[in-house]
């Protein structure tokens, strides 16, 4: 019975998305670097609640001390504790790398869809603007805008997303090229349906998958950019920090021994990079899409 | 003919995203507090200087006409004046763009070294717990922060084991760096290490692509061996679009420069736009960014034509 069913072609909606879940599942890094994700979340969001920690006010009576009883992860150079750092830095790389990644993977949607669904000069003209975006890289831009108005975190968010929705924009293009010919949306516009219609309600909603995809690839992207801007001294500004934020006294903490100060904000970049890189492939599996491999 | 069409085409295409990055480094000059004024006469100018200076270089007439006026000083060469440095910014690029070209290139040419055996090796091994291990570990190395990998470098060979220096080798010219191998190690090691787990990648599907081509099946039919199939045929026809690559390659190899020179503090072009970006150097932190930006429209392009060149089955404007 079931083995019939699944040589069914599959109707897109409920069925279609069950077969995606089940794809994913089978895939076991994907499912691990879902379950890394989920307990990074947790341990940042949650563990602060739990684990009591001052992270705006300096203790210079604790300065730079070892991993202790009391300090599970030892203390940094102006005494927070880094364990509590850690919860809180990391809150801030994944708040700003999700709600960066998913603005970029609009911006980079509609940009897409519009170009494609246009057509002509109209997506030429749209898509050499994207060709020269990606001809000034990424981490030049951002360390130009950052030394120009200092963001916050969302700040940070919204230059992130305006730097980094090229990619995407690529993407959803060329699904909408191969969609705006289909039958239904031909169809649409013969009994009068307007362009924004066909693009919301059918060209947009058909390409969930490439979006989905390119927008767990762009998380991905936007916690490392975060952290290497950070690292360079013009990401968040403190007594705020992020991972990569965490990172920037590196050269210091590695020349006094300091390792407790390097090792687990790097290894908790590192991890969380790579999960959401393996949740994207196993989604890309699943859904069947082409994106990037 | 087709081909000379494209290249016109492509080239073409290449000047005008060339021509649109100017007009975005011309707006991020126009976002600067104060402007452009206040970003070559500096923090200190009164507005009377001010005044006056936009009235000598045009800075009143409309932005249309400014850009054009921006656009002939460029093609002069003329990037701005750093106002830390008190130099040509177009003098301090050509100091160090050379130290950073070597640096790369040095990096570049490890990174293949060890990426292009990998991958090939990888791909004859294909789904054997070598190429699992060799995909994991750049998996892991695509997602380590080049600056992150540095500082264990750093903690390893120069802290623990005392084999290398941490500071990469000072000095204006390219002679002096050169002259000081021992301290190079740290920082070129660092830059090759993203470049393997990327290329290795490459390489591993480049080689399994060629594997299943029919010349193969056709040579191993023919009774030819399977190391001479490897190395006469297919390590020659995998290498080329994984050296095209490179050409995609290039803001990557700035960005690791960037990082690997801030970490070493190695005298270079990346060194120079952090230090900018500390002091908010504007003018040289846009000059680098143009030239930045120039080298990868070329390295595009570049890659484009080899790649159309050495596969004509590419279809011009597919991309």
């Amino acid at each position: 019975m079931t083995a019939i069913a699944e040589q069914l072609p599959v109707a897109e909606g409920v069925t279609g998305l069950r077969l995606v879940v089940r794809r994913f599942l089978r895939n076991k890094l994907a499912v691990i670097g879902l379950a890394v994700v989920v307990a990074f979340v947790l341990f940042c969001f949650v563990g602060p609640h739990l684990y009591h920690t001052d992270q705006t006010h300096t203790a210079l009576d604790a300065v730079n001390q070892p991993p202790s009883a009391r300090h599970p992860l030892g203390t940094d150079a102006v005494g927070h504790d880094e364990l509590g750092r850690l919860m809180y830095g990391g809150g801030v790389s994944l708040l700003v790398g999700l709600a960066a990644g998913a603005l970029a993977t609009i911006i980079g949607m509609l940009w897409g869809a519009v170009a494609g669904y246009a057509g002509g000069w109209v997506d030429a003209a749209m898509m050499r603007v994207v060709d020269a975006g990606i001809a000034i890289p990424a981490l030049f831009v951002l360390l130009v805008i950052s030394a120009i108005v200092s963001p916050g975190i969302w700040g940070m968010v919204a230059i992130l997303g305006l730097v980094s929705w090229l990619v995407p924009s690529r993407l959803i293009r060329a699904e909408t090229l191969t969609l705006k010919n289909r039958d239904y949306v031909l169809t649409l516009r013969a009994i009068g349906g307007t362009h924004t219609r066909a693009i919301s309600r059918h060209i947009l909603p058909n390409s969930v998958s490439t979006i989905v995809v390119a927008a767990t690839f762009q998380i991905a992207d936007a916690i490392m950019l975060v952290a290497y801007v950070s690292y360079l001294g013009l990401g968040v500004r403190s007594p705020q920090t992020d991972w990569g934020g965490m990172l920037s006294a590196g050269l210091t903490a590695v020349y006094s021994g300091r390792w407790w100060l390097i090792l687990p904000p790097g290894l908790a970049v590192i991890l969380v990079v790579c999960a959401f890189n393996a949740i994207g492939d196993g989604l890309r599996d699943a859904f069947d899409v082409r994106g990037r491999s | 003919m087709a081909t000379l069409w494209y290249l016109v085409r492509r080239v073409a295409q290449a000047v005008l995203v060339i021509f649109l990055v100017t007009i975005v480094v011309f707006a991020l000059l126009h976002a600067l507090p104060g402007g452009p004024a206040r970003g070559i006469l500096g923090a200190q100018a009164t507005a009377q200087q001010i005044a006056t200076f936009n009235h000598e270089q045009g800075l009143d007439k409309p932005v249309v006409a400014q850009y054009f006026y921006y656009l002939r000083t460029l093609l002069h060469g003329d990037l701005g004046t750093s106002y830390t440095l008190n130099e040509p910014v177009s003098t301090l690029i050509v100091q160090r763009l050379p130290k950073t070209l070597v640096l790369t290139v040095l990096s570049a040419i490890l990174g293949l070294l060890l990426a292009i055996p990998l991958g090939m090796w990888q791909a004859v091994r294909r789904n054997k717990p070598f190429d699992y291990a060799i995909t994991t570990l750049s998996f892991v190395a695509y997602a380590t922060p080049v600056y992150f990998f540095g500082l264990i470098l750093v903690l390893v060979f120069s802290q623990a084991l005392r084999w290398f220096p941490s500071q990469a080798p000072q000095g204006d010219t390219l002679g002096q760096v050169l002259a000081n191998p021992a301290g190079l190690v740290l920082p070129v090691v660092a830059g090759a290490a993203s470049m393997v787990a990327v290329f290795s990648r490459y390489m591993r599907s480049a080689t399994l692509e060629n594997l299943a081509e029919d010349y193969v099946r056709t040579a191993k039919a023919g009774g030819a061996r399977q190391r001479a199939i490897l190395w006469r045929h297919v390590f020659r026809n995998s290498l080329t679009p994984v050296i095209a690559m490179l050409g995609y390659y290039v803001p990557v190899l700035f960005g690791g420069a960037l990082v690997v020179e801030q970490l070493f503090n190695y005298p270079g072009m990346g060194l120079l736009f952090w230090s900018a970006a500390q002091s908010s150097d504007y003018p040289v932190l846009l000059g680098c960014v143009l030239v930045i930006s120039v080298a990868t429209v070329i390295g595009t392009l570049l890659a484009d034509i080899v790649q159309r060149v050495i596969d004509p089955r590419v279809v011009a404007g597919k991309s």
